[in-house]
């Protein structure tokens, strides 16, 4: 396996990991729905580079197709998740005229976070 | 093995054609529903036949190709979800049926219900964590346009809530699945029995998997999402959303601990499981009792009774040797998610049927609905029965082995949770029977409910007493196939 380290495959999978980091602190910091839902996509990004990167963990054997495959998989399982809640979020802002949840303080560099209406 | 496939087929199958069906889909799914019943009950016959089978898709062998896997644990649960499923289709058709003209709820329901089938059964026979995952976000999918279905501003709001607990649910299985393909280079389950060892990648992956399966399944601390979804959510999809979509999560980390990855388990980690049910137990059965709405204490007592299915983990023990009650405590955990599911699902359908006839689910409204139906406060009854966890039923034989277990491995603590939470059932399962046998309020408007829809619960309940009474079937089927940790305890 140490044969794998120093090969470009790494490079690919600490990138992956350093997306996963910077899209789980938008998803967990951010309230604004929309920065949720485009935080899960930069965390899906560094997952499936990950995933590529795997492929490449044994240079002597050459590209392995799985992941590849994979990760087609999954990148339409992530559009159809991200589809589903870009029409739940464009909802219930026609709803309750809120891009937040209604417990949740917006964020204050929101673009239209002085439009909220009050409380709700 | 022609059922399994139509296990899979039959159900998305339908689900496609409900949509230009339009109209007439619920008559479709009254047909689609007995053949997915007999497919199911196919397999889990063929199976106490001959044992377990794989089925190599396309004929491609694993690892290049996807296999499904049927035992004894998937046949046990593939049964139930078809049983609680047929019986929620047979009573969605008084709901979401509307021949003259057509509405969104209605058009919605049924391609939504039947996918979500397809999917539970998906996951139900998937024998390959990747292939898990595809279902499980089907699963997703399915759930969260459920909530939704009536289009109020506080169901959306849910919806979303739910979304994203199962958005990080799954990215953080689908990372733990990725550090499993790059340790071992396999997804296949039954080659990753084989080849996993207990080492830092393989821990880290099982944590990973089981945290967002733990919040898919809405086990304390995840639970916030539950309550508000699984009751605004229309009975029917609340029936399937508390019955059977936790269980699916809940299916697979049973199938990572004790069937993928045994020698990953660890006790630090069963313990953290552990102590996450019994905060789910407390949290959610003190919290079932102080709701007014009924739907909400039902929904509550989900969150409660969730938690003792993770109990299984730290009970299953993790000393390095064979245990004799890691049996016990892994059938208990499985029989009580079977019987949760008929007796949620039973009163959810009663729940529904109360609010239709006195046109709210206020608790106070429920006054005097024992005289006039009868059928459904019975109903209610049962599963209540089931729920407390009192002889005869499958909630009863389910805390039994667990408690047993519990004693056994010198458990004490959980032990003295399991029954403070049976004590709390009781008290948040009295609240609406004491009401509903009650003097009628002056002056109560009681729509009446035709016979056959208060059946429906009646028997769903039925079946969750049965399980009880008769609970050397469960066993029977569900000793075949079994993992090896599941009898002698995680490794």
């Amino acid at each position: 396996m140490s044969g794998a380290l120093g090969h470009s495959a790494t490079l690919f999978a600490l990138t992956g990991a350093a997306l996963v980091g910077i899209g789980l602190y938008g998803f967990v910091a951010r309230t604004h729905l929309l920065r949720r839902v485009l935080a899960f996509n930069v965390i899906g990004s560094g997952v499936f580079l990950f995933f590529g990167a795997t492929g490449f963990r044994r240079p002597d054997l050459g590209a392995d197709p799985a992941p590849q495959a994979l990760i087609i998989t999954g990148i339409i399982v992530a559009l159809s998740l991200t589809a589903l809640a870009l029409a739940l979020i464009t909802r219930y802002a026609a709803l309750s005229g809120r891009s937040s949840l209604e417990d949740e303080a917006p964020d204050d560099e929101a673009p239209d976070a002085g439009d909220e209406r009050g409380g709700g | 093995m022609i059922a399994v496939t139509a296990c899979l087929v039959l159900p998305l199958a339908a689900a496609l054609a409900a949509i230009p069906l339009g109209r007439r889909a619920p008559r479709l799914a009254l047909v689609a529903a007995p053949l997915i019943l007999l497919a199911a009950l196919a397999v889990a016959t063929e199976i106490w036949r001959t044992g377990p089978a794989q089925l190599p898709v396309g004929g491609w062998l694993p690892p290049l190709g996807i296999a499904l896997v049927v035992d004894g644990l998937s046949a046990a649960f593939l049964l139930t979800g078809a049983i609680v499923t047929g019986a929620v289709v047979l009573f969605a058709t008084s709901i979401f049926s509307t021949p003259d003209r057509e509405t969104r709820a209605g058009f919605a329901f049924w391609p939504l219900l039947l996918a979500m089938w397809g999917a539970l059964n998906a996951v139900f026979l998937s024998g390959d964590l990747f292939n898990l995952y595809v279902a499980l976000e089907l699963l997703t999918l399915t759930a969260v346009a459920l909530v939704a279905l009536d289009g109020r501003r506080e169901t959306v709001a849910a919806a979303i809530r739910y979304m994203l607990f199962a958005l990080f649910g799954s990215l953080a299985y689908l990372l733990g699945v990725t550090l499993i393909y790059a340790r071992y280079g396999a997804l296949d389950i039954a080659l990753l029995r084989i080849l996993a060892e207990p080492d830092a990648p393989t821990f880290v992956a099982a944590a990973l998997m089981t945290i967002g399966l733990a919040a898919k399944t809405a086990l304390f601390p995840f639970h916030a999402w539950l309550p508000p979804a699984h009751a605004g959510a229309p009975a029917p999809a609340s029936a399937m959303l508390s019955a059977l979509v936790t269980k699916a999560s809940f299916y697979i980390v049973v199938r990572i601990w004790f069937d993928v990855l045994p020698v990953a388990g660890n006790e630090a980690l069963a313990m953290i499981l552990g102590a996450m049910g019994v905060g789910a137990i407390l949290f959610g059965s003190v919290l079932a009792i102080g709701q007014e709405r009924l739907k909400l204490v039902v929904a509550y007592s989900t969150v409660a009774q969730l938690g003792y299915l993770f109990l299984m983990f730290p009970l299953a023990g993790s000393g390095g040797e064979a245990q004799p009650w890691a049996a016990g405590a892994w059938n208990g955990g499985v029989v009580h998610a079977l019987s949760h599911a008929f007796a949620k699902a039973a009163m959810f359908l009663c729940a529904g049927l109360f609010a239709e006839a006195i046109g709210h689910d206020r608790m106070d409204g429920l006054k005097g609905v024992a005289r006039t139906m009868p059928l459904t406060v019975f109903a209610f009854g049962l599963a209540a029965i089931s729920l407390m966890g009192l002889p005869p039923s499958g909630g009863f034989t389910a805390k039994y082995l667990l408690l047993t277990a519990a004693f056994a491995g010198g458990n004490h603590f959980f032990a003295l949770v399991m029954l403070a939470g049976g004590l709390l059932a009781a008290i948040y399962l009295f609240r609406p029977l004491e009401r509903a046998f009650a003097k009628p309020a002056e002056g109560s408007d009681i729509t009446p409910i035709a016979r056959w829809r208060q059946a429906v619960p009646l028997v769903l309940a039925g079946a969750a007493i049965a399980l009880g009474v008769f609970s050397a079937v469960p066993f029977d089927l569900l000793r075949i196939g079994r993992a090896d940790a599941a009898q002698e305890g995680l490794e």
